[in-house]
This record gives C-alpha cells, sequence and structure tokens, in this order.
C-alpha cells in the first residue's frame, strides 16, 4: 500500500503540494511513482515560467513510458530540483522529500481549497 | 503476459546477470507437415529450409511479392517431413490466410497440412546465464541425464521431453540476447510448468518477467519487433535481415525484389543508435534527424527505450543509408528539442567481456 501523508494537499492527477507561506512545494506521489516504475528522466519547467492550474508542465520518464505532470496551483516557478537531472531515481526512493519537482509563489491561495486532503486522495486511489 | 511483474529494470537484470521466466503462449503455433512441406516452405520463407536437419531451427521471414515482411519466425524441424512454425500473435491470422492462400495457389508439391496448434499449445520462455543450471531438473523427473543433454544443444536445436503425462519441445532459443530455451507444450501442463520453474530456478535468481523487459532486452540486441521494425511495406534487405533470406536457394515469393534491392541498394537502413548523453529515452515515432539540418527528418524512430544495462538512451529507426554506419552522428527529436545520438554497431549491448574485446564501453555512466 501506497503512503499518503496526512499534511500535504492532492490534485487528482497524483501530484502532492505542500504549502508554506505563499510557496508550493509540488511533486508526484507514492502512488504515481510505485504505476510509473523506475523514473529514468525528469523534464521540469524552467524557473520564472508561470504556470496555470491544470497545465502540463513538465515530464516523468520510465523504462516504459513519457508521463505528463500538472500544475497543482496556478502561479510562477522560483525554484526547480536540479538533483533529479543527474539523479530522477529520487523521485520513486523518496516521493515527498529529496524526490520534489519545483516550487511556485501562489497567484490565488484559495486553489488549494480546489485540492484533496489526504482522506479525499486515499478514496480516489483505492488505498 | 503482463508488461511487468516485480518492475521492468529489476526483471531486465535478472535475465542479465541471472534468469527470467517469460510466459510467451501468445505467440502462434503452426504444424505444417505432409511430403510437400519442405518445398512449400521453401517458397514462401526467405530462408532456405532445406539446411534444417531434423532438430534444428532456423530465423526466417514471410514476404508478399514486393518482398514487404508478413512476418518474422521461426521455423523447427520436428522430424522428417514435420515442421514447427512460431509466429507472431499479432500476425497469426495474416500469416495462416497468407499460408493457406500460397498453398492453394502454388503448384502441388504434395500434400502440405497446415495444423492451427495455438489454441491448445502454450509456451514458456527462460532466460539468462543461470538457467543451465536448473532447468534440466523441471524436466528429469525418471529420466536421468537430461540436464546433460540440455547442456550438449547447440543455438537453435530442438529436442522433446517428457513434462508428466505430456511431451514438450524444447528449443534453445530466445528473444534476450542471452543463453536461454523456449518450450512449447498442452496449455492444460503449463501452470505446472511455470510452478516448477519458478521453485527449480528460485536458488538461481529466477524472476518471472513481463513484457516491458521482454522489449528492453531486445532492442539492446537491436532484434526487430514486428510493427515496429518490420511491416508490409518494408523489406528484410532494409531492415538489416539479408543474412536470413537465401537468394540463392531458387525461387520464392519476394526474391525477385528482394533480389534487386541487394544489388543496386536500398533507400534506407534499420540502424541501432546510441544517446550521446543523458536524454529523455527515445521512444517509437520521434523524428530523427541528420545533425545540423533543420529542413526535415531522415526518419523515425521505431523502437527506443531508456536502456537498464546502459543506462541510456537506445533505440532502432530508419535513416538513408549514407547516414547508416556506426559512428554517425544522428539528432533524435523530443518534445521539440534535438538530442545528440550516434549509430553504433548491433547489438547496442554486449556482455561485458565481449565488449572490451571490441572496444566497446560496457555500462555508460
Amino acid at each position: 500500500m501506497s503512503q499518503i501523508l496526512p499534511e500535504l494537499k492532492y490534485a487528482k492527477s497524483h501530484e502532492w503540494v505542500r504549502c508554506q507561506d505563499g510557496v508550493a512545494l509540488v511533486g508526484i506521489t507514492d502512488h504515481a511513482q510505485h504505476e510509473l516504475t523506475d523514473v529514468v528522466f525528469v523534464e521540469l519547467p524552467t524557473a520564472g515560467r508561470v504556470l496555470k492550474a491544470g497545465e502540463a508542465c513538465a515530464v516523468v520518464e520510465s523504462v516504459k513510458t513519457a508521463s505528463d505532470i500538472y500544475a497543482p496551483v496556478s502561479g510562477q516557478v522560483t525554484e526547480v530540483n536540479a538533483l533529479l537531472s543527474d539523479n530522477p531515481g529520487l523521485v520513486n526512493s523518496d516521493p515527498y522529500g529529496a524526490g520534489w519537482f519545483f516550487k511556485v509563489s501562489l497567484t490565488d491561495p484559495a486553489e488549494l481549497t480546489r485540492l484533496m486532503d489526504d482522506a479525499g486522495y486515499r478514496a480516489q486511489v483505492g488505498g | 503476459m503482463p508488461v511487468q511483474y516485480s518492475g521492468i529494470v529489476e526483471e531486465h537484470l535478472a535475465v542479465r546477470n541471472a534468469a527470467g521466466l517469460f510466459d510467451i503462449s501468445h505467440m502462434g503455433q503452426l504444424l505444417i507437415s505432409g511430403e510437400g512441406a519442405l518445398t512449400f516452405l521453401n517458397r514462401v520463407l526467405t530462408n532456405d529450409a532445406r539446411r534444417l536437419e531434423v532438430g534444428q531451427g532456423q530465423y526466417t521471414l514471410l514476404c508478399n511479392e514486393p518482398g514487404g515482411v508478413v512476418d518474422d519466425l521461426y521455423l523447427y524441424r520436428l522430424t522428417a517431413a514435420e515442421y514447427l512454425l512460431i509466429v507472431n500473435a499479432s500476425r497469426f491470422d495474416a500469416d495462416h490466410a497468407w499460408l493457406e492462400r500460397r498453398r492453394q495457389a502454388a503448384p502441388d508439391p504434395g500434400p502440405v497440412h497446415l495444423q492451427n496448434l495455438s489454441a491448445s499449445h502454450g509456451a514458456l520462455a527462460v532466460q539468462g546465464p543461470s538457467v543451465i543450471a536448473f532447468l534440466g531438473g523441471c524436466f528429469s523427473s525418471g529420466a536421468p541425464g537430461r540436464p546433460g543433454r540440455l547442456d550438449a544443444m547447440r543455438k537453435n536445436e530442438i529436442i522433446s521431453l517428457p513434462f508428466q503425462d505430456a511431451s514438450f519441445h524444447v528449443a534453445r532459443t530466445g528473444y534476450t540476447g542471452e543463453d536461454g530455451f523456449e518450450m512449447f507444450g498442452p496449455v492444460t501442463h503449463l501452470e505446472s510448468l511455470w510452478n516448477q520453474l519458478l521453485a527449480a530456478g528460485q536458488a538461481h535468481g529466477l524472476k518471472p518477467c513481463g513484457l516491458g523487459a521482454r522489449d528492453t532486452l531486445r532492442t539492446e540486441m537491436g532484434y526487430p519487433l514486428y510493427g515496429h521494425e518490420l511491416d508490409e511495406h518494408t523489406t528484410p534487405i532494409e531492415a538489416g535481415l539479408g543474412f536470413f533470406v537465401a537468394l540463392d536457394k531458387g525461387e520464392f515469393v519476394g526474391r525477385t525484389p528482394l533480389l534487386q534491392q541487394r544489388q543496386s541498394g536500398v533507400s534506407r537502413k534499420c540502424v541501432a543508435f546510441l544517446m550521446a548523453g543523458a536524454s529523455p529515452p527515445p521512444r517509437p515515432g520521434y523524428p530523427i534527424w541528420e545533425t545540423g539540418t533543420t529542413v526535415e527528418p531522415v526518419g523515425r524512430v521505431t523502437s527506443g527505450t531508456q536502456s537498464p544495462s546502459l543506462g541510456r538512451g537506445i533505440g532502432l529507426g530508419y535513416v538513408p543509408p549514407r547516414l547508416a554506419k556506426p559512428g554517425t552522428m544522428l539528432a533524435i527529436e523530443i518534445r521539440g528539442r534535438h538530442y545528440a545520438a550516434s549509430v553504433v554497431p548491433k547489438p547496442i549491448y554486449r556482455r561485458p567481456a565481449e565488449a572490451a574485446a571490441n572496444g566497446v564501453p560496457a555500462k555508460a555512466v
């Protein structure tokens, strides 16, 4: 059974958000990394890019397939996880920690209320 | 067969370093027999079936009149006038219809019987360097000396071995580049054989493997997959499979255009390539560019993945012959960006000892 943390918000498309002081840290869930299997490449948005919630903004490549990652919230990318270019396997080994994707300064903090809490996400993935 | 059991990379490396077990029951099985079987087969297949002694097999192709590939398959000679064809699942109906049509159209070479075994027969494959250490034990009950018999088999040889109250054809072949065997027998006994193999292989690192690993393993070897490198508009010569086309054996379907291609050259060739550095994995359909050009791509990727053995992107694709020489730099377009790749000899992956002898890096960092 995959891990779902109570302090995070979740998007239907399997991204998680950890919000602090108007900045959202974004990654993909343990369930998602498990489904994708061995991640071999991650393409991240460039810092400074302005994202709209729901927009495809990153790509995760496993051995078998390429999957789009969607911005769970709107805002400007302030930082991306540079470690992933040399070590994409962090997405598998530590999806809620060292395997984070990017940080976004929120345009509209109210968008967070449209995301699911841990119980909602657990119900979605049947965990 | 599922895409994966424990994970593509784990399964892939099990086959390269120990052993993997595949359910390949999706493959079609056709039995062709009768006095006219050899003559008939030699008229429809590209390789020379006359070279097969009883107990031997060969890779061969079924072509249409313009030389396009209807299917690629394995042909085994079971007895003097009995042949087993192992064909692609997706091509079974096309093959069967094509063979029936040719059988009726061809001048009668003597009786030829086609029998579809696919519904009643399945197949398992065990692949990897440790397979030979445990496979014999699964067939050895009441038959001492069997393991030695497997060990003595040469590549592409096929023998018949008893399993419980049934009989399996066991061939030393595979689709991974490793030593291994494919076992063809009644579906009623497959589950039992699967379980026995898993138990016997456990101590030797055997893992059940899915389609995902099957695909990465064959791609590392540069083996074609029907629907990717091969189709009815692509010839074996273009695909780099000329070795399996016996132009000197006499008339067969597709011979004239294939001979012409052999003499005057082809307009495109299937090449293997290795990404020059870290990149997203190349995937089927991605455009291939000549380095430094931006007008139009020179070809398309037909197979591509991240090589679990090399830790780098690899693939197969068609390019003009002037760009097909190993060492030629190409660019693969991935989501609008060009990534450098070099044409490499097949197989793309070699066992570390072989690689060192050939001056090829065994593992990219």
